[in-house]
């Protein structure tokens, strides 16, 4: 009898749980309002079934318990089967599986049938960041293969193919989309499998190395949304994040105006060859994931981003303020709880790095700082 | 039948020493128990790793020691110890083992030396596994599903030892299983005894010996993708490597490609689902008849669901495919064949909930797992329409909605058949009953427990949580209160967990201390309750074979006294049974 009366109250309780439960889908801000549809007729379907089989369980466990010890104890029926009552059944689920199917089916038809008028944007993914390319004037994408990729050139895009010398890079984890436009986002990706995902755009897609994936929507909301990685790429997968800001068509076309065009990205080729010393450093802050928490742009993430953080005055956490100079930039990496920078978590884990190393990633942060203010850098 | 005249005819051998006995067993019945206490021993490893990761969700930072890569790794070895190296290694080595032998009259496995073999690759993958702990690096942590190029290259924990020991575990693993697997096969198919017809076997046999046939068709994929892994991480080939930039460095691979592995592995990993389901769904169907004294609603129905959810579960694999990038218009192929796949398993939920109508219901300890097991299994088959309607699946793939859905169908429901199995038949292996007081503790919190898991935890995937992330810090569009709910959950799995001692304990407790059982407490029809001695010896039935002359589900027959006829019992003998029942009854 215990477990007829927990079965109902789990029937109820989860009922309720669904009627009141804060946690529920965000609000949707693209076309795919008719995903939802979907899902809530399953819920409604699946639910339905839920409660009639617990509760039919329920009716059996009161009615044909065992009861020991009294005189008129009843016995088991004898009934191997009953094979209408079984075809029934399955017609009746064969019908609740047809209402779900058939507007899903149908609703995936629309998923895959991409508009005439979208317009593409290609987005790139890479341990653990965003980039995004515009076709430019054109309308067409330039050639892109990983074996172009340099420092002047990170998404890999053929130098020489005339098509892809109007591309705008974006490179950085923001990206602006304009009101009400369907676009179709092709995804790449240029070293593991990696999703683009927007929780309140409803689509998502993996990317995937060696291919070009894609799926499209039409932003109906302007705002900003955070973009996520929804397949698991290594340590800092759970960081990969990325903006998307959705906004009216003109203030769109000005955000994209300040994007640079590939001609102007390879046009300014560095005259001086990397540092070595700062090459290493790069690569240890790349191998070792440390940025996946700290950007390279200034901007805050998981950790400080690291351009302008060289010579700045940091508050920490337990009030005291500290210069960021080498030894604090040591400190910080092999023992991070020690010193922590107020207003992020203390989740960063001691890295042993091997001395040499250390003062390579220190001096690569502090170049960070130093090239983008040239007055400094030189009095340092 | 020539093979049990064979076996009839033979002397039964009795190894002499403790070590042909316990030890280098080809018995098997002691190989059962060997499986089963191994995978207990990894299963409780890949418990105690749960618990550090629900630390890390519910109250971040709370382990030092639980950074991102801890973390990763954790979450990668509890899914691949739980699926592989207990839950398949349990129902198939352990339940397969002990049950198929004494459920069919045979005297043990057809090839009992390399049923012997099997146990001892299962040991050798398992000291693989655990080996991979201990190497520089630690185990890999790029998720059970181990897709590649992330699997084997920079910024995935353990990509230098830990991946490699895990695929070589798993090659190992799959020697072990295809040997047992074919004993078990080729014992249904050629050693059941006088009388045992295909269509008298319990339900048991049945979704054991389904789910031994899909193993040995599907692992083939695993083990070739497991090679051929190992290949692109050793030596340089590239067949899941395309030409990608990690880390800033130009690696040697082109023109391979990562959806191919996926297309293996799922073509493993979706009938590794029914694996584990098959013998759950026979085990829990004899535990449902016999404990509410009825014979199972709709025997050959039950069957042919069994025959025909293994054979549509090589249909439907890429539905864990549906946002990887493969070509869309697979997606209208895979979701018919999943929503179809759901009316034959429906029907084995409507025929247990039959069987109890009109039953006489026993609420013992096995019974109330197998109650357990038909709600979590119906919240985790019902949750599986959503993912396999491909649209659905779009916003909910990769959240704890999956989460939620997969531990519901394939964890829990699968666990709580495996104690209520493990409570009914211990009588059997030791001859004494388990603990019913601890026994009925053990269920309440267990059952109680992970619906109060998992059944919220669907709503943080609606919300669009993704799985896999070691924080949730600074992301806007999770309220704070997920965070509380987090918490929640993580307390009630440490106390499930922690509740798991009362399992273990009235395990090896009652082997000494537990009740004498007799040979059938429970009362039982099925050919294993019906051994001359209890525990059963080597050769199962002394002398002479049992024959068999009904099917397993003669419970309640209508005009007896007594509510279970055994299997063993011929017409002639139940006519004389009613009529000294009607003698004695108008005497």
């Amino acid at each position: 009898m215990a477990l007829a009366i927990v079965l109902i109250l789990i029937v109820v309780a989860s009922v309720l749980f669904h009627i009141y439960s804060p946690w529920w889908i965000t609000e949707a801000a693209s076309n795919w309002g008719a995903i939802d549809n979907t899902l809530l007729i399953t819920i409604l379907l699946t639910g339905f079934f839920f409660v009639v089989i617990t509760l039919f369980v329920v009716l059996a466990l009161i009615r044909y318990r065992h009861r020991e010890g009294r005189k008129n104890s009843h016995r088991a029926a004898y009934e191997p089967e009953n094979r209408r009552l079984e075809w029934w059944l399955m017609g009746i689920t064969g019908i609740g599986i047809v209402a779900m199917l058939a507007p899903g089916l149908f609703v995936y038809e629309q998923f895959i049938d991409v508009p005439e008028d979208a317009h593409e944007v290609e987005v790139v993914g890479q341990q653990w960041q965003w980039a995004f390319r515009f076709p430019g004037e054109d309308r067409t994408f330039g050639k892109s293969h990983v074996r172009w990729i340099a420092d002047n050139n990170p998404l890999g895009l053929n130098p020489d193919d005339p098509a892809g010398q109007d591309d705008q890079l974006v490179l950085g984890n923001e990206v602006h989309l304009p009101l009400g436009q369907p676009v179709k986002l092709l995804l790449r990706s240029k070293d593991v499998l990696h999703n683009f995902y927007v929780p309140q755009i409803r689509g998502k897609m993996d990317m995937v190395p060696g291919t070009v994936s894609w799926f499209w929507f039409t932003p109906t909301r302007n705002g900003r949304f955070e973009i996520l990685c929804a397949e698991f790429c290594g340590i800092g997968h759970y960081s990969m994040r990325g903006l998307l800001q959705v906004e009216p068509h003109a203030e769109f076309r000005s955000w994209l105006a300040q994007q640079p065009t590939l001609a102007a990205l390879l046009q300014r080729e560095d005259s001086t060859p990397e540092d070595p010393l700062l090459k290493r450093g790069r690569l240890i802050a790349q191998q070792q994931g440390c940025l996946a928490c700290h950007s390279v742009d200034g901007s805050k993430s998981l950790g400080p981003g690291w351009k302008g953080l060289f010579g700045r005055k940091e508050k920490l956490s337990d009030g005291s303020e500290v210069l960021v100079d080498e030894a604090y930039l040591k400190r910080s990496i092999t023992d991070p709880a020690d010193q922590l920078v107020a207003g992020y978590p203390a989740i960063m884990v001691a890295y042993n790095l091997a001395s040499a190393d250390l003062d390579a990633l220190v001096a690569y942060i502090r170049s960070l700082t130093a090239a983008t203010d040239n007055s400094q850098g030189s009095s340092q | 039948m020539a093979y049990a005249d064979q076996a009839e005819n033979e002397a039964v051998h009795e190894p002499k020493s403790f070590f042909t006995r316990y030890i280098w067993s080809q018995d098997h019945k002691v190989i059962a128990i060997q499986y089963s206490l191994t995978a207990i021993f990894v299963g409780l490893i890949a418990l105690i790793l749960s618990g550090l990761m629900r630390m890390q969700i519910g109250f971040p930072g709370s382990l030092e020691f639980m950074d991102a890569s801890a973390y990763y790794q954790a979450m990668t070895m509890h899914g691949m110890i739980m699926v592989i190296y207990l839950l398949t290694a349990l129902f198939l080595g352990g339940f397969g083992n002990y049950l198929i032998p004494l459920m069919v009259g045979a005297r043990d496995m057809v090839f009992p030396y390399v049923n012997m073999l099997s146990y001892w690759f299962y040991l050798l993958s398992v000291l693989v596994l655990l080996a991979s702990f201990f190497v520089p690096g630690g185990p890999t942590g790029a998720g059970w599903t181990l897709y590649p190029p992330q699997s084997i290259t920079a910024g995935t924990p353990g990509t230098d030892w830990g991946i490699v020991l895990m695929l070589v575990s798993l090659a190992i693993f799959i020697v072990a299983a295809t040997m047992g697997g074919l004993n078990y096969v080729t014992t249904v198919l050629q050693a059941r005894t006088y009388g045992m017809t295909l269509f008298r076997m319990p339900l048991t046999v049945w979704g054991i010996f389904m789910a031994t046939v899909l193993a040995l068709l599907a692992f083939p994929a695993l083990f070739v993708s497991a090679v051929m892994m190992l290949f692109d991480k050793l030596l340089g080939t590239s067949f899941f490597m395309p030409a990608i930039v990690s880390m800033g460095q130009a690696l040697d691979h082109q023109g391979g490609s990562p959806i191919l592995f996926q297309h293996l592995f799922w073509f493993f990993g979706h009938p590794e689902v029914y694996i584990v389901a098959l013998p759950a769904f026979g085990l829990v169907s004899d535990l449902i008849s016999t404990h509410a004294r009825k014979n199972i609603f709709g025997y050959r129905m039950m069957v042919w669901a069994i025959v025909a959810i293994g054979v549509l579960s090589f249909v439907v694999w890429a539905h864990h495919m549906y946002v990887s990038g493969m070509n869309p218009y697979f997606g209208f192929f895979f979701a018919t064949t999943t929503l179809v796949i759901a009316v034959p398993t429906a029907l084995k939920v409507y025929n247990w909930v039959l069987t109890l109508w009109r039953g006489d219901i026993h609420l013992t300890v096995p019974m109330l797992f197998a109650l357990g097991f038909i709600l979590t299994f119906l919240v985790g088959g019902l949750t599986g329409l959503f993912l396999g309607n491909v649209i659905v699946d779009v916003p909910l793939s990769d959240t704890y909605f999956v989460v939620a859905h997969f531990h519901m169908v394939m964890g829990v429901a699968p666990i709580l058949v495996v104690f209520g199995a493990i409570y009914h038949w211990y009588p059997k292996v030791t001859g004494r009953m388990m603990n019913d007081c601890l026994g009925k503790l053990h269920f309440w919190i267990t059952f109680l427990g992970t619906y109060a898991i998992y059944f919220p935890m669907h709503y943080l995937g609606f919300l669009g949580m993704p799985r896999r992330y070691y924080s949730f810090e600074g992301y806007e569009f999770i309220p704070d209160s997920a965070q509380d709910l987090n918490a929640f959950i993580t307390v009630a799995a440490l106390l499930v967990g922690v509740s798991q001692l009362l399992f273990l304990f009235n395990l090896f407790w009652s082997v000494r201390n537990g009740k004498p059982a007799g040979a059938n407490p429970w009362q039982a029809t099925s050919l294993e309750w019906q051994t001359p001695q209890t525990p059963p010896p080597h050769g199962n039935w002394g002398a002479k074979l049992p024959v068999v002359h009904r099917w397993a589900y003669d419970y309640s027959l209508p005009g007896m006294k007594a509510d279970f006829v055994p299997q063993t019992v011929s017409d002639q003998e139940l006519q004389r049974r009613r009529s000294r029942e009607q003698v004695g009854g108008e005497s």
